[in-house]
């Protein structure tokens, strides 16, 4: 089965929704592909224990109201299956979608780094734990750590606390100078500055790392460098996570050009690749201000709404000097490279360690002595974190771009029906 | 509420949980059995690093993208 699109967008977060809104005016026939159950992406995340803020659920009423727009959720981009072709597939089934124009606005993952005792039940990322708990994961009565790097951490604390849960400590590696230098900007963007003060927990150490997650068959107690001091706390959970890294995996499939880690677009938002645009987390970190701002300008570009496109760049200048702010605030201290032992897995797909890895030239050295990268979440995780450990360049992606069913692929060797 | 089935034994949870939130709910919490044989539990929270895969009614699955359904049967060991 095939089904053709106007336009088609890869992922329903803040940029995803925002570019199906500003496109829907055309008339066009636009999709709207997410591989969550439900639309909002990660900052946006519903579930049993969520609480969205009034922005999202005005996107979220706008999106269902447009009659031209159709959502897909719990549906994932398994292959590219021609020219403007994608293959899809849902619980039951699979099929082809034609594109006349796509839209990635496929976000970003956290960073985690390996230290001894990272793969231990009761560890997680720092995001992660915030969408478990939106999910419905209870923590009530809990004692946890977070730790890592980046404003995550502090709305990860408040998702825990308001469940319940007791949050013991927050380690942000980054030292203080970097912080007050950042605390001293957030006027600029006032509505960063409210959210601060709202997030602010006593609990916060700057200058302070994860050394160990302890622990013989789950997670009992988490060992942090703090300050120069070495300290112990007994806890049922770490929430760990070193900021974010774009998902650049389609984008690098279909052969759009990569700058940094993140994929390159130009002002209209749109990529190397004709008829490809590019907006939020995916084209570098930025929040949901920015991610917004950029969806909607990909929106307006991709259907020759230039005009309403160009109107929007002074705020997207805005908020990408807030995320350029932050970027240069909270970045990593190379010390975090040490944190791993020779025998820590750093590819916990294959349980390939550090030290079986570590004397590698690249990716294509380390998959030819180890399975390192070849397992299901094929190199996201650990691809992200040799790129920081070890300067290696992003694995290149293979298909199936996720784990798929073997009726999916069968797919791509089968005539297409539709021309 | 929505009655499942973890590992054999029935659970009852909240609609619109996540099986993730029924991994801890109903369990420990973990998803999986790694190839050095090491329990590992949901880790990115978001469909990302696949550490949280089951078997849910005989297909591979992620805990943490799929909402509880009514009569589902969830493996962690298979």
């Amino acid at each position: 089965m095939n089904e053709d699109f106007d336009l088609l967008i890869i992922g329903a977060g803040p940029a995803g929704m925002a570019a199906a809104l500003a496109a829907a005016p055309s008339g066009l026939r636009i999709g709207v592909i997410d591989d969550n159950p439900l639309p909002g992406g990660q900052i946006w995340r519903d579930g049993v224990h969520a609480h969205l803020p009034a922005n999202a659920r005005r996107h979220r009423a706008a999106l269902a109201a447009a009659e031209n727009i159709r959502l897909f959720s719990a549906t994932r981009v398994v292959a590219i299956a021609g020219p403007q072709q994608l293959l899809l597939e849902d619980d039951e089934r699979a099929w082809r979608a034609h594109y006349a124009k796509l839209i990635l606005c496929t976000g970003a993952r956290e960073l985690l780094l390996p230290f001894p005792g990272w793969t231990l039940p009761g560890v997680t990322g720092a995001g992660g734990l915030q969408a478990l708990i939106k999910g419905g994961v209870p923590v009530a009565g809990e004692r946890l750590v977070i730790a890592g790097s980046g404003p995550l951490l502090l709305a990860s604390a408040a998702s825990a606390k308001q469940a319940g849960a007791k949050v013991l400590r927050i380690a942000e590696q980054a030292p203080p100078a970097a912080l007050a230098a950042f605390a001293l900007q957030l006027p600029r963007w006032p509505s960063k500055l409210l959210q601060a003060l709202q997030l602010f927990d006593a609990s916060y150490r700057s200058n302070s790392h994860v050394l160990a997650a302890l622990g013989e068959e789950r997670l009992e107690a988490v060992r942090l460098q703090q300050n120069g001091k070495l300290v112990e706390i007994p806890c049922k959970r770490l929430a760990c996570g070193f900021g974010l890294l774009p998902n650049t995996h389609l984008g690098q499939a279909l052969g759009c050009r990569i700058a940094g880690q993140a994929i390159a677009v130009d002002q209209w938002q749109a990529c190397s690749l004709s008829d490809h645009y590019a907006a939020g987390e995916c084209t570098g970190f930025g929040g949901s201000e920015l991610a917004l701002i950029e969806g909607a300008i990909a929106g307006h570009s991709a259907i020759g709404a230039q005009a309403k496109a160009r109107a929007l760049w002074p705020q997207r200048q805005h908020w990408q000097a807030f995320a350029d702010r932050l970027g240069r605030s909270f970045a990593l201290d190379p010390r975090l490279k040490q944190l791993a032992a020779a025998d820590t897995l750093v590819c916990r797909c294959e349980d390939v360690s550090y030290g079986e890895i570590a004397g590698c030239s690249g990716w294509v050295d380390a998959k030819l002595h180890s399975r390192c990268g070849m397992g299901a979440c094929q190199g996201r995780i650990c691809g992200g974190a040799t790129q920081f450990l070890f300067d290696w360049p992003t694995p290149t992606p293979r298909p199936p771009l996720s784990p798929a069913r073997i009726e999916s692929l069968l797919q791509l060797a089968e005539p297409d029906e539709a021309g | 509420m929505i009655e499942l089935i973890l590992d054999g034994l029935a659970l009852r949870v909240a609609a619109g949980s996540t099986v993730a939130a029924a991994l801890y709910l109903g369990g420990d919490g973990s998803s999986r059995t790694s190839v050095g044989d090491q329990r590992r539990a949901p880790v990115c929270g978001m469909g990302i690093c696949q550490e949280c895969r089951v078997s849910i009614d005989g297909q591979r699955r992620l805990a943490c993208q799929t909402l509880c359904q009514p009569g589902m049967c969830v493996e962690t060991h298979a």
